[in-house]
């Protein structure tokens, strides 16, 4: 049987489907629970950055300074680098290298970095005159986080939340490709590796479908939050 | 009753310090409708802010109600600030929520219980006019309707004081009037205390009952607002005051004077200006059956509303054969307290 032919990619007969199914499953699983993770931790991150930018105090300053310098170092790290580079610490944490499991703690610490220089970046964009306002009703910072920041920014963040998803099913296929299950995986191992080259067009399929759900979604909550 | 002793606010800028106010000195009573006008780049906003501790001055003191606001911080500052309302030239409303809501907004920040909120809310909307608009975003609305809510935000909290940035400055001519309308019956209904600071006369003749000109952070001229209009005494003042009383063009009077002083070589070019009670008197008219020798055109009048009643001025031309008869008629002017002021003698 010739397997490298262009015919090969149309070879379904060779698709295992009960592999498929629990890899995409698995795809899934990973992405929903980092984006969960990543949009709190990144938020939280995000809020830091833009109430301690441009503070008097030292202290102020100098936790700027760290987060930025985290932020920014976390940022640049190329994903597949930074999974090699955090094995000890993902043995440590989740007592495996192995699986989709394995996988979460190189993903949230390359997301979440991302994700808050977006939600910094939407706050910022929040018409400062509104915040001035609610300084002079008497608001204090939480109450202005929680009543202001949080609620007009909200689709700058619901759309920066679906690009940051859409790069971490990237990230699960590259960590697929070093033993973290998932759709990545299976093209590898089952495509690649296996010479079935049916396997990776179907799994390219599914990803492409996932990427275009997430969008959907995204573009749909944004529509429906925007009231500008 | 606010005061503002010996205020001063230095900024520093990278070209050195910005003297953004200078040693103001300003009283301004309850339940009036102050007005502070001025340039942009004035001091006005700067001088406004530290009544609610947005700016706090270098040197000198706010004192509101004898509180000190330029010695708060903290929860002593917000709780002062709930008793300050304060509205905005691009009204600052939340996009994200609805009239009702946004109205509500300060309630929560007070942490007033929903019932209550939801109630005095509808009270607010309904008294700006704003009923049946409740669930309209601001997205929805025109300029004029989002002040209105702008304004119901901000008395929500009961205030003793409102401020107002500007609230006019982004509004059409029309819009500006039923906004400035609404300021006014609101200062008359709750007794409030307003503080206004705009770039435009108009508005200061309108609502308000005093006004004090802001130049370069100081202030050069204050007083009863129908007093500046009679008699601007520094030269930013008349500009102001001809800005909104229309005698910039008092350049096409200039060349009718002239004309006319070319046909009638004996007359005399008078200015009278009117106020209050005198605007609605046919003084002109008793004056004419007084001194029947005495003929009269008319260059060109107006007459303005003021928050103190009506102030008018007229230019006229007075003709007699004798002398006598026109200083006459202008001692008779004089004595029924109109301001006379002779521009050229034939």
């Amino acid at each position: 049987m010739d397997n490298n032919g262009f015919a090969s990619y149309f070879r379904f007969s060779n698709v295992d489907w009960n592999n498929m199914w629990s890899a995409t499953w698995e795809t899934v699983w990973m992405t929903l629970v980092s984006i969960i993770v990543v949009a709190i931790l990144g938020a939280l991150l995000g809020l830091l950055l833009f109430e301690t930018n441009g503070s008097s105090s030292w202290g102020a300053r100098i936790l700027n300074w760290v987060v930025a310098a985290f932020v920014n170092i976390f940022r640049s790290i190329p994903f597949i680098i930074l999974i090699v580079l955090l094995l000890p610490a993902t043995q440590a944490i989740m007592g495996t290298i192995i699986g989709p499991k394995a996988a979460l703690p190189s993903l949230i610490i390359s997301a979440a970095p991302f994700y808050a220089r977006l939600v910094e970046i939407a706050f910022h964009e929040i018409d400062h005159g509104v915040i001035e306002a609610a300084q002079s009703m008497g608001a204090t910072r939480t109450q202005i986080i929680g009543k202001v920041l949080l609620p007009e920014s909200m689709p700058a963040l619901v759309s920066g939340i679906t690009v940051t998803s859409i790069s971490l099913i990237g990230y699960t296929a590259m960590a697929g490709a070093i033993g973290a299950g998932g759709l990545g995986n299976l093209a590898y191992l089952d495509g690649f590796q296996a010479n079935n080259n049916a396997v990776t067009l179907v799994a390219t399929v599914i990803i492409v479908l996932i990427v275009f759900i997430c969008q959907f979604i995204g573009d749909i909550l944004v529509k429906r939050i925007d009231k500008r | 009753m606010i005061e503002f002793k010996d205020v001063s606010k230095t900024f520093n800028a990278k070209e050195g310090q910005v003297h953004a106010v200078e040693d103001v000195n300003l009283n301004i009573p309850d339940g009036k409708i102050y007005g502070i006008v001025g340039y942009s780049g004035a001091g006005k906003s700067t001088l406004i802010r530290m009544l609610n501790g947005l700016e706090f001055p270098t040197t000198g003191s706010v004192t509101i109600n004898g509180t000190e606001i330029s010695g708060l911080s903290g929860k002593a500052l917000r709780n002062q600030r709930l008793k300050i309302g304060m509205i905005f030239q691009h009204f600052n409303l939340l996009w994200s929520r609805t009239v009702i809501e946004n109205i509500e907004f300060p309630l929560e920040i007070a942490k007033v219980p929903k019932k209550q909120r939801v109630e005095k809310a509808q009270h607010l909307a309904e008294l700006v006019g704003l009923a049946g608009r409740e669930n309209a975003y601001p997205s929805e609305l025109s300029g004029g309707q989002k002040q209105r809510v702008g304004i119901a935000r901000a008395l929500a909290n009961d205030p003793e004081i409102l401020l107002s940035d500007e609230a006019t400055s982004a509004l059409d001519p029309q819009t500006t009037d039923e906004v400035l309308d609404l300021l006014l019956s609101i200062n008359k209904q709750l007794n409030l205390t307003v503080v206004v600071i705009t770039h435009e006369m108009h508005v200061i003749r309108k609502i308000c009952d005093q006004v004090a000109v802001l130049d370069a952070g100081k202030i050069v001229e204050q007083g009863p607002v129908l007093d500046v209009f009679k008699r601007p005494q520094q030269t930013i003042t008349k500009r102001f005051v001809n800005q909104e009383t229309g005698s910039s063009n008092l350049d096409d009077t200039t060349v009718v004077v002239s004309e006319l002083l070319t046909k009638y070589s004996n007359g005399v070019i008078v200015k009278l200006t009117f106020h209050g009670d005198q605007a609605k008197l046919p003084i002109v008219s008793e004056m004419l059956r007084q001194f029947p020798d005495v003929d009269l055109s008319i260059i060109e009048g107006s007459i303005h509303q003021t928050q103190e009643g009506a102030l008018g001025s007229l230019y006229i031309q007075l003709i007699a054969e004798q002398q006598d008869n026109i200083n006459g008629a202008l001692e008779y002017l004089k004595t029924m307290r109109v301001e006379v002021e002779v521009i050229k003698r034939g």
